[in-house]
């Protein structure tokens, strides 16, 4: 990511030691004229630089609160600040700060590429800048494009075109709703190695995502959002270290026909015809510790051959999340 | 022009009035307007060519002068008023409603550009196209009859101010519209016939009562009226009731679009 491209957020960043969110929204809930009620009294802040996923089955109302930050749902009630300008009072200056790449591939399919990126830096009053039009193009692989007219490209080019469009006027922060819904793998990787290099020039990310593994692999920090309410917002290590769950299996010698009364300390499971011993704990577990039960089953004489552990997901924790306030 | 947001992180958000970004919409939408240029301007140059034919020169011959003036002369601004409104209105509803249509409009909503900006950004690109328009039928019609212009300052004023609340109704159309059939069926089905019924091919002074009465209650009467006036110094109406009937509709327009905007009206959940 070239130096221009990085001086839209960069300098908040250096500047305090603890900067005010870029974007702050309190009290938020949206009814629409049906009656349904998409969002229900969500407040967050989203912090300067950061890769935040918000995360949410369909329907969660994840593209609501993006569409009211972006400008383009009205909200019930509440209040949305970007960069400290409130997003109705001053909405000129909330939205210059913000790019929105949405879901759909909204394009003009007519248009050529370098026109309709030229056309998104004007919209948002900007002075025509050709230079950076083109360090924007070749940084998302699309100079080569940039005369063709965007109905002759591919899917994942016309992805890469809205994200140009929503950078042409130096965003401080970037929307991003499911970029890599229906993508193939290599193109995938490609938009998170783009969104990685947008957050190191101190861009701030917010993305949706059905991809769970996405937004492991991304963000810094994560939030649920579950039939218009957010229900988790957490850093990702933190939430996997909290909410995840670990899991030891003994691959014993010999099969047990039983679990012994020694081990009744440890919630143990005997598997695979008695001949695996598994124990689920969480990640701050002090008591009933692996080396403890090592030990124990050493002093049973049980002997075993092998031993393997595994941390759960995130999309497990997900999972966990969404279905336990069923 | 008072557009400042400097590049990079320093921003000055002190924009007044987005300039920049209407000049974008205007000149997105006049590009259209060049990439079609052949039909834009073909079909009614053509067809405008064949009303000539037909009723100036084979049915005109045979008819007498209208307060003086030949049949093919009189019909030159009914003429130019028809293809004004209907354009008027189906650039106007298409313009916005495309994008609608496409989701493109997304982008729009979220710049920041106040809802005058983008409505005189759209109205602006197709008050534009059929002044365009008007006056390349002008250019055709002197052609064929000879055209003489009385009052060409009111002329020009009348026309654009034709073409902007025309393009403004355009506008609520193409807004208010679900589908392209919905986006046709105004200028169709609504201001064709209340044009070809008002005058623009005669003078309502021809009609016998009642319809001479009824023919009081189409709005277009007044319109064609009044562009008429400024050609030959004559009109069904008198000129200044003309000019108040076309400023009621601008402002009931103007109305209109400003509460489209104020509610979100199929812009904005």
């Amino acid at each position: 990511m070239s130096d221009r491209m990085a001086l839209a957020a960069r300098q908040p960043l250096d500047a305090a030691p603890a900067p005010a969110p870029i974007i702050s929204i309190s009290g938020l809930t949206k009814t629409y004229a049906s009656g349904l009620t998409a969002l229900k009294d969500v407040s967050l802040e989203i912090r300067r630089g950061e890769i935040f996923a918000l995360l949410g089955p369909n329907g969660a109302g994840k593209t609501t609160l993006i569409s009211i930050v972006c400008g383009l749902v009205t909200p019930s009630t509440g209040t949305v600040l970007v960069d400290g300008h409130d997003i109705v009072r001053e909405y000129r200056a909330a939205r210059a700060c913000i790019g929105l790449v949405p879901q759909e591939l909204h394009t003009d399919m007519f248009e050529t590429v370098w026109d309709t990126v030229s056309f998104s830096r004007s919209l948002f009053g900007l002075a025509r800048d050709p230079a950076y039009i083109e360090e924007v193009l070749k940084s998302l692989s699309l100079w080569e494009k940039r005369k063709d007219k965007i109905m002759t490209l591919s899917g994942g080019m016309k992805r890469r075109v809205l994200i140009a469009k929503a950078l042409a006027h130096e965003p401080k922060v970037l929307f991003l709703d499911e970029p890599t819904a229906g993508v193939d793998v290599e193109l995938r990787r490609d938009m998170w190695a783009l969104v990685r290099r947008l957050r190191e020039s101190g861009v701030t990310i917010i993305l949706t995502t059905h991809y769970i593994d996405e937004a492991e692999e991304m963000a810094d920090r994560i939030g649920v959002i579950r039939k218009g309410q957010l229900i988790v917002v957490e850093e990702k290590t933190q939430l996997m270290k909290t909410l995840g769950k670990k899991q030891l299996t003994v691959h014993l010698q010999a099969p047990l026909a039983a679990i012994p009364a020694a081990l009744g300390d440890w919630k143990l499971v005997l598997n695979n015809g008695g001949t695996e011993l598994e124990y689920t704990f969480d990640a701050n577990e002090e008591h009933m510790t692996v080396p403890a039960l090592l030990r124990r089953i050493v002093d049973l004489g049980i002997e075993f051959k092998d031993l393997n552990t595994r941390q759960s997901t995130l999309e497990e924790i997900f999972v966990n999340l969404v279905s336990e306030r069923r | 022009m008072s557009t400042v947001i400097e590049r990079g992180g320093a921003r000055n958000e002190t924009l007044g009035f987005n300039g920049r970004g209407v000049l974008a919409i205007y000149r997105f939408e006049m590009a259209r307007f060049r990439r079609t240029l052949w039909q834009s301007l073909a079909t009614p140059v053509i067809t405008t060519a064949l009303y000539f034919v037909v009723f100036g020169s084979a049915i005109g011959s045979r008819m007498g002068t209208i307060d003086g003036v030949t049949y093919g002369a009189f019909i030159v601004p009914g003429l130019i008023m028809l293809s004004v409104l209907t354009e008027s209105l189906s650039n106007a509803s298409f313009g916005i409603h495309m994008p609608k249509f496409t989701g493109t409009i997304y982008e729009v909503l979220s710049a920041p550009i106040s809802a005058f900006e983008i409505v005189l950004a759209y109205v602006g690109a197709a008050a534009t196209k059929s002044v365009i328009l008007g006056l390349v039928i002008l250019a055709t019609a002197s052609l064929f009859v000879p055209v003489h212009v009385l009052h060409p300052v009111w002329m020009v004023a009348y026309l654009l101010l034709v073409a902007a609340a025309f393009s403004l109704a355009g506008f609520i159309i193409g807004v208010w519209a679900k589908g392209f059939e919905e986006l046709q069926f105004v200028p169709m089905l609504v201001v064709t016939p209340l044009t070809f019924l008002g005058g623009a091919f005669y003078s309502i002074d021809m009609l016998p009562e009642p319809w001479h009465t009824v023919s009081l209650f189409n709005p277009i009467v007044y319109i064609v009226s009044g562009f008429r006036w400024s050609f030959y110094g004559t009109a069904d109406v008198g000129v200044g009731v003309s000019l108040a009937a076309l400023l009621v509709f601008f402002l009931v327009a103007l109305a209109l679009v400003w509460w489209i905007f104020r509610t979100g009206y199929r812009l904005k959940s």
